[in-house]
């Protein structure tokens, strides 16, 4: 884990010093992203380079692991601990192999296992050793840059990484790539990673913590869903915006918001008796499954309430379906495309787990607020 | 996965190919010519001269040279130190006001201090030869994206390793193109050490013009030039080989 104690730094005159980073002190469990989020000239990565004392701190002290970094070397130090930054900064005269093992090189390890190791982690994102590994930087496009920059910083297993905006210079598709793969990797690694932002969508989605900046102070040090739902003052409610509320959508997942009691019915099942099981459960909507419990078909309040006959006249296809795995704000898009009111929610098998609606949405999202 | 971004497109690497042979195409003109004007054998009867002036030439540019290149590469690396940043850019002054000064004032300085001979020849050719090398080591070293020493920092290189394993890397070409316009402009001076008394193929085409004899500037003027092509043609293949293809814009 991480601790920052009082962390302070000044720059010029002692008499009367600009403050960098003013009195900072948080705590970062093992194996959790904190994402140091505010606008720049925060002192987000001066508090950052502190920890790897690239930049000394004027007072305060920082642990890693309950050890007090300024009692370690500061080479040794950096050498412990994984170092991204936004230029990715692959130095352009090694080849791929070199660059990841840059660090294994550093601490001595045996070059048979440096160069192992750096094919395992190329395998790890999905670019083929036998490709990558002698081919120099400028021969890789950026995303494939920014992902070998990530894995030198793995290379030698530091449990503990910096990151400054990893994801800054890549285009926004292929940053949403990388992200995904990024915690997808984080589930397995489980590294203790301080991570420098200045784009919320991002923290929201990458920080187990955020902590925001401003002018030097740490303004809130929160889970993300809490942030959103509780800004601690209006310099934070300003900076998260007026759409927070639908930022929160994403920290929910349908699997956790979803309705599981719906209602099932046979195509040949007749409307009245439909009609008469939705009104009890007071649902909008049936559905009919197939054998295998996959959804084919809705029938809605609206279309069965003046019909009779069969289910099966009646019920519109189902035009699309959440996974259970997704989140809220893939779930509301779904239904604002498609005008699905309701929502079917389906398991990785396709079968028919339960439903998502407005309501459910809307009570979900009012669950953390204060009202 | 996308497809790798191109290497140095094909056009500039032909461009570079061309000058060598524009420099071949001349030097055949100027063969072709000597020949039929039948100056080639005049020239030729100057051939021991030649041989023994040239290794003489050859010699002192390689001590200039050398010790200009042991002497200016520190230089450039302790003038671009982040502690010397302060003071640098003044020591560049003083060395680009020193450039100003022609060979042929160095040269007679030189000899004021330290007579005739080698030692002054060496040492004036070696003054002279200096410049281009720290200037470019010195600019190569700057040049280097102060991310990429960040990131070095970062993951835990001492400035030492960082200087080695990263900065010199990265500013090899630039450096290297400063060592072949000093050897191009020590190559060249070379001729005017024959005026301190120390010999080389500048004995033969100094004679030739006080004698007003063209064979004899000729035998002296073209083994000149011919050494400055080589001595640029030997240093352009090292900088070739030796710079790392991640960053050599020839490959």
């Amino acid at each position: 884990m991480i601790r920052l104690e009082n962390l302070t730094k000044h720059y010029g005159p002692a008499h009367d010093p600009f403050v960098a980073v003013d009195n900072i002190s948080l705590d970062l469990p093992t194996g959790e992203i904190c994402v140091l989020l505010g606008p720049s000239g925060c002192g987000k990565t001066t508090t950052m380079k502190m920890i790897n004392r690239l930049i000394q701190p004027t007072s305060g002290k920082v642990f890693i692991d309950g050890k007090d970094t300024s009692t370690v070397d500061p080479i040794e130090l950096r050498r412990s601990i994984g170092y991204v930054i936004q230029q990715i900064g692959l130095f352009p005269n090694k080849t791929i192999e070199e660059n990841i093992c840059v660090v294994p090189d550093l601490l001595g390890w045996d070059r048979r296992k440096s160069r192992a190791r750096a094919q395992e982690l190329l395998e790890l994102v999905g670019l083929q050793p036998d490709l990558f590994l002698k081919r120099y930087p400028k021969e890789l496009s950026g995303g494939q840059q920014q992902r070998v920059g990530v894995l030198r910083a793995l290379a030698a297993d530091p449990p503990v990484m910096l990151m400054d905006e990893p994801f800054g210079a890549i285009d926004p598709i292929n940053r949403e790539v990388i992200q995904e793969e990024f915690l997808k990797m984080q589930q397995t690694i489980r590294k203790t990673i301080i991570f420098v932002s200045h784009d919320l969508d991002e923290a929201v989605k990458m920080a187990d913590k955020i902590a925001i900046f401003r002018s030097g102070k740490l303004e809130q040090y929160a889970a993300p869903d809490d942030l959103l739902a509780r800004p601690a003052n209006s310099f934070i409610e300003s900076f998260l915006g007026s759409d927070r509320a639908l930022k929160r959508l994403r920290l929910i997942s349908v699997r956790d918001a979803m309705e599981t009691d719906f209602i099932t019915v046979q195509s040949s099942d007749s409307i009245e008796n439909a009609l008469q099981r939705m009104r009890l459960l007071r649902s909008t909507a049936a559905f009919v499954l197939n054998a295998d419990g996959i959804p084919q078909s809705l029938l809605s309040e609206q279309v069965a309430d003046d019909r009779s006959g069969a289910v099966g006249d009646h019920a519109e296809p189902v035009k699309c379906a959440v996974p259970t795995t997704g989140d809220l704000r893939h779930a509301v898009s779904l239904m604002f495309a498609h005008d699905m009111p309701l929502l079917p929610c389906v398991d990785e098998g396709g079968r028919m787990a339960g439903v998502m609606s407005y309501r459910s949405i809307v009570h979900n999202l009012g669950n953390g607020e204060d009202a | 996965m996308s497809a790798p971004v191109a290497l140095a497109p094909p056009q500039e690497r032909r461009r570079a190919a061309i000058a060598p042979v524009l420099v071949l195409i001349v030097l055949a003109g100027v063969v072709v010519w000597l020949w039929s004007s039948g100056m080639a054998g005049e020239i030729l009867a100057y051939s021991d001269d030649i041989s023994y002036l040239a290794a003489q030439h050859l010699e002192l540019v390689a001590w200039a040279g050398g010790l200009a290149i042991l002497a200016a590469v520190p230089v450039g690396i302790v003038l671009s130190r982040p502690a010397f940043r302060s003071t640098s850019e003044a020591v560049m002054q003083v060395f680009n006001i020193g450039s100003t000064v022609p060979t042929l004032a160095i040269l007679a300085l030189s000899m004021t201090v330290l007579g005739i001979g080698t030692v002054p020849a060496v040492f004036g050719l070696w003054a002279a030869t200096l410049l281009p090398i720290v200037r470019n080591t010195y600019a190569g070293l700057r040049a280097v994206p102060p991310h990429l020493v960040e990131a070095a920092t970062g993951m835990g290189m001492t400035p030492r390793q960082v200087l080695w394993r990263v900065e010199l890397p990265n500013a090899l070409f630039v450096m290297f193109g400063g060592i072949r316009t000093a050897l191009a402009i020590c190559v060249g001076s070379a001729p005017l050490v024959f005026l301190i008394g120390a010999g080389g193929l500048g004995e033969l085409i100094f004679t030739g013009i006080a004698l007003n004899d063209l064979p004899m500037m000729m035998a002296g003027a073209i083994p000149t030039a011919l050494i400055a092509v080589l001595v640029d043609f030997v240093f352009g293949q090292i900088q070739y080989y030796l710079v790392p293809r991640g960053i050599n814009p020839l490959r």
